[in-house]
């Protein structure tokens, strides 16, 4: 998922392509009503039943169900987190992904694999890894289980990747010289970043920020065994979506899912305007 | 003959490619499909293949109509611009690939594969793969892939518009050597001039979706039927409200009957050529007047002098007058 | 090379902290605790037969995710990228929806689309002989719905960058479609699809939220790999979850490890950097083909 969000990131300006595509021919037309039933079974079928499930228990159930405390508490807690852990991301993202173009030293290869590793690690796996050195039995004496720290640690560790592999493409086509002469200009180093580097990675570090938002709020696996899953404390929605299911109260899981689908749908379109807006800048 | 088109039309949305074209190519001949970029002529090529649908109108090859068969079956060969090499098979699976299709024994595709490699001058480079080849090469490689399945007609779509000056003259005349060798009916696209009228046997000026012309490099560059082809076809330039080639003017020192009269303006020298500009002294653009170097000196001629200007084996074009 | 001087060396060295403190430590950590009761403890803990069952369940799941993943991205990416039908657009935005929706929510989706007694479909699959959720067509599905958009979004861009002319060429030479695709285009997306199955893969084992709820978690046999690690820590059988973890992390370093082997220099991959329209010099090493 990593390199294909960059290179959408990376493409833009002219290309040749050979020719426009063609209109279906009778073969192309069966493949695509396959694809579409398919698809209808297994994303879109589901995903409307949970919105038509949602609209079923009309507006005050879906009223209720945000405003409950506990609930309510849970989406605090997430969108908070969050924000917090982009916040975060746009900054260390974009740290390491310039080290990983611009510096050169030994190791530099494994470090490649190492910033991958959170996208390929399953989420329950991950918060096992992180409990092992930030748990009860940590080699360091730091223990911040079922804390709000164990929170944004796990979302932390699950969303690295994100700006830093929408941002390192872009920062490897521009020319280093570009750097180079503006501080030849007699620009600061902090100038050259403001001026220079940050307006062109703008827009990458913009995507990379609107996925590690939507991946923190939506995130459940690495929660698990880390946070404790305390109410009001350092439950988040995706744990009340479940606790709902597990009591059979599909009309509020389908509420605070449709809820979670929603925000995560506008972070990413609002996200995508602003990358637009100073992209044409 | 060959191929036969008539009454072809295509639209794209709103812009019309190609209008009404009808068009013969002779068979064993070279033609080109000569005209500015956007014209409609790749379009064309394109119907002839097969790889694009005429909205309306037919497609002839060799007797047989071929308007709806499809591409795989019209035994066309298809040169394209940015040669199309298949990237991950050597120099010989690329040629091999329509016998394979084919399905013809091994040994006899192995055969015709050498056959064609000597024929492009790539037999040592059989094992290669398209990234270790040059451009010209590259292309020499995909006219043996071409011409490997024994097609009917061989179409080339700007076969060396991605090319450097110097490799483009030299595959063009080998292209016509080639073409003298194999004789398969050739029709090849260009926006260039000056390949089209040192390559082929026949040119067909295309424009804006229309044929402007049809007939050989001579009788399009003495008697164009238009002004496009005039122009398109060489250098021109204005004396007395009429389009003509600054070749075939005719300088004079001292009076002449029907002449234009001026002061040389410029004076550029090229080698054995001599290009002037000559204002009229009757006001107007200046006039482009091309000599040789002998011609000039001869007549004495210098920046500032004055001289009379007519033309010479005047264009027995149907051309209109350009308006002033 | 353009940074020199401290700068450098302090970013360099607050990358290094920043990422061996978040990941490389707790990963490490997980392979020392696995084998933290020696090597018999690790191998006890893993041939436990419910586990065994567990990692078999993993294994076939994730088997038929990526063989579904697989046939349909490369459907869909022909389709999205080779031709133009009404919807196409609308159609290539919902693709990536997979990875923006929480797990929690793709489970509870097929819950509500396909549960046995409450779903919308679910008592008539049921009536039919077909039950869904608490079984492995319901793991498949969840499955398969998180790691859906992967193989697509590496063979669209690739799909694109080589263009229709090798395809029409084929086709001008006698190519029918399916001798087209398989001679050429398959050739052409090769890297790219390797790459996306192999993430793919990664992503199917590891899968645990929206299979937790599809799969009802029965010991034996609707319990996965993941499941199991959750279960174990929460049994507090330290080592039986850090020996799973363990495993499930190996794999998933090691799909990692191909996947940047088989991309070198990690920026572009070998397809697109061949399709650049440059005369390369005869002495270039041979394509790896």
């Amino acid at each position: 998922m990593t390199t294909s969000t960059l290179t959408r990131v990376r493409r833009r300006g002219p290309r040749r392509r050979a020719r426009a595509a063609t209109a279906l021919t009778p073969a192309a037309g069966l493949g695509l009503g396959v694809a579409l039933i398919w698809f209808s079974i297994l994303v879109m079928l589901p995903l409307s039943a949970v919105v038509l499930t949602t609209t079923e228990g009309g507006w005050t159930t879906f009223v209720e169900t945000i405003q409950q405390p506990q609930t309510w508490a849970a989406i605090k807690l997430t969108v908070g987190e969050a924000v917090l852990v982009t916040v975060t991301n746009v900054v260390f993202g974009t740290l390491i992904a310039w080290v990983l173009v611009r510096d050169h030293f030994w190791g530099k290869g494994i470090l490649e694999v190492v910033i991958d590793i959170p996208f390929a690690l399953p989420t329950i796996v991950a918060g096992l890894v992180l409990l092992s050195l930030y748990g009860p039995g940590s080699p360091i004496g730091i223990d911040v289980a079922n804390t709000r720290v164990a929170v944004f640690l796990a979302l932390l560790f699950v969303t690295t990747p994100f700006v830093v592999r929408t941002v390192q493409p872009v920062l490897l086509e521009l020319d280093p010289e570009t750097e180079q002469a503006a501080a030849s200009l007699g620009a600061s180093r902090l100038t050259t970043f403001r001026k220079v580097l940050l307006p062109a990675l703008t827009p990458a570090i913009t995507a990379g920020a609107a996925l590690s938002f939507a991946r923190a709020i939506s995130e459940y696996g690495s929660l698990v065994l880390l946070s404790g899953n305390l109410p009001m404390r350092t439950e988040v929605t995706s744990v009340r979506i479940l606790t709902y299911i597990e009591n059979g109260n599909m009309a509020a899981a389908a509420s605070v899912a449709s809820l979670l689908l929603l925000v995560a749908l506008f972070a990413i379109i609002a996200l995508d305007v602003i990358a637009r807006r100073v992209a044409r800048r | 003959m060959s191929i036969e088109i008539a009454g072809v039309g295509r639209r794209f949305g709103d812009f019309v490619a190609l209008e009404d074209i009808n068009l013969s190519v002779p068979a064993g001949q070279l033609t080109a499909l000569l005209g500015p970029s956007g014209g409609g002529k790749s379009t064309l090529l394109r119907i002839i293949a097969g790889l694009e649908n005429a909205d309306s109108g037919t497609v002839t090859i060799e007797g047989n109509d071929a308007t709806r068969l499809p591409a795989r079956k019209r035994n066309v060969g298809f040169v394209f611009q940015h040669y199309a090499a298949f990237k991950h098979m050597t120099v010989a699976r690329n040629v091999a690939f329509g016998l394979e299709i084919r399905k013809q024994p091994k040994d006899q595709v192995a055969e015709r594969v050498r056959e064609m490699l000597r024929l492009v001058h790539l037999e040592q480079f059989a094992d290669r793969y398209p990234a270790q080849l040059s451009g010209g090469q590259r292309q020499r490689m995909a006219l043996a892939r071409a011409l490997a399945i024994e097609p009917s007609v061989l179409l080339l779509d700007e076969p060396f518009g991605a090319l450097d000056a110097k490799v483009r003259k030299e595959l063009r005349d080998w292209l016509r050597r080639l073409h003298d060798e194999v004789h398969v009916t050739t029709v090849f696209v260009t926006h260039d001039q000056e390949e089209a009228l040192e390559v082929a046997d026949q040119i067909v000026v295309i424009n804006q979706g229309r044929i402007e012309q049809i007939g050989t490099p001579d009788e399009l560059y003495d008697q164009p039927a238009s002004d496009f082809v005039l122009s398109f076809l060489g250098p021109v330039t204005t004396l007395d409200g009429r389009l003509v080639r600054p070749h075939d003017i005719e300088v004079a020192a001292g009076p002449v009957p029907d002449s234009v009269v001026g002061t040389i303006t410029r004076w550029t020298r090229i080698g054995y050529e001599v290009r002037l500009e000559v204002t009229p002294t009757s006001g107007g653009d200046p006039v482009q007047v091309q000599l040789t170097r002998n011609d000039a000196l001869q007549r004495g001629l210098a920046e500032g002098s004055t001289v009379w200007l007519r033309e010479v084996a005047p264009v027995n074009g149907a051309h209109s007058p350009v308006p002033a | 090379m353009n940074e020199r001087g401290p700068v450098r060396y302090v970013l360099r060295a607050i990358v290094l902290v920043y990422l061996t403190l978040l990941i490389v430590w707790p990963v490490f950590l997980v392979g020392k605790n696995a084998f933290a009761e020696g090597t018999g403890a690790f191998v006890d803990a893993l041939t436990e037969p419910t586990t065994v069952d567990a990692f078999e369940l993993t294994l076939v799941v994730a088997a038929w995710a990526v063989v579904i993943n697989t046939v349909f991205g490369v459907l869909i990416s022909v389709l999205l990228v080779r031709y133009t039908f009404p919807g196409r657009r609308i159609l290539s935005a919902l693709i990536d929806l997979p990875l923006s929706v929480s797990p929690v929510v793709v489970g509870l989706a097929l819950l509500l689309a396909y549960g046995g007694t409450n779903g919308w479909f679910g008592p008539t699959l049921e009536s039919s002989g077909l039950q869904v959720i608490y079984a492995t067509p319901g793991i498949i599905m969840a499955t398969a719905f998180v790691s859906l958009p992967l193989v697509i979004r590496e063979v669209v861009p690739v799909l694109t960058e080589i263009g229709t002319e090798q395809e029409q060429a084929a086709v001008s030479l006698g190519a029918n479609a399916w001798q087209t695709f398989r001679r050429i285009t398959l050739p052409a997306i090769r890297w790219a699809l390797v790459y996306g199955v192999v993430l793919s893969l990664a992503r199917s084992l590891g899968e645990f939220g929206a299979v937790k709820i599809v799969s009802g978690n029965i010991v034996g046999q609707t319990q996965t790999a993941t499941l199991v690690v959750e279960e174990r820590y929460q049994n507090f059988e330290q080592t039986a979850a850090y020996a799973a973890s363990f495993v499930l992390a190996a794999a998933a370093v090691l799909a990692l490890i191909v996947v940047t082997l088989l991309r070198p220099g990690h920026a572009a991959a070998p397809t697109i950097r061949a399709s650049a329209e440059v005369a390369t010099p005869l002495t270039t090493e041979k394509d790896p083909a």
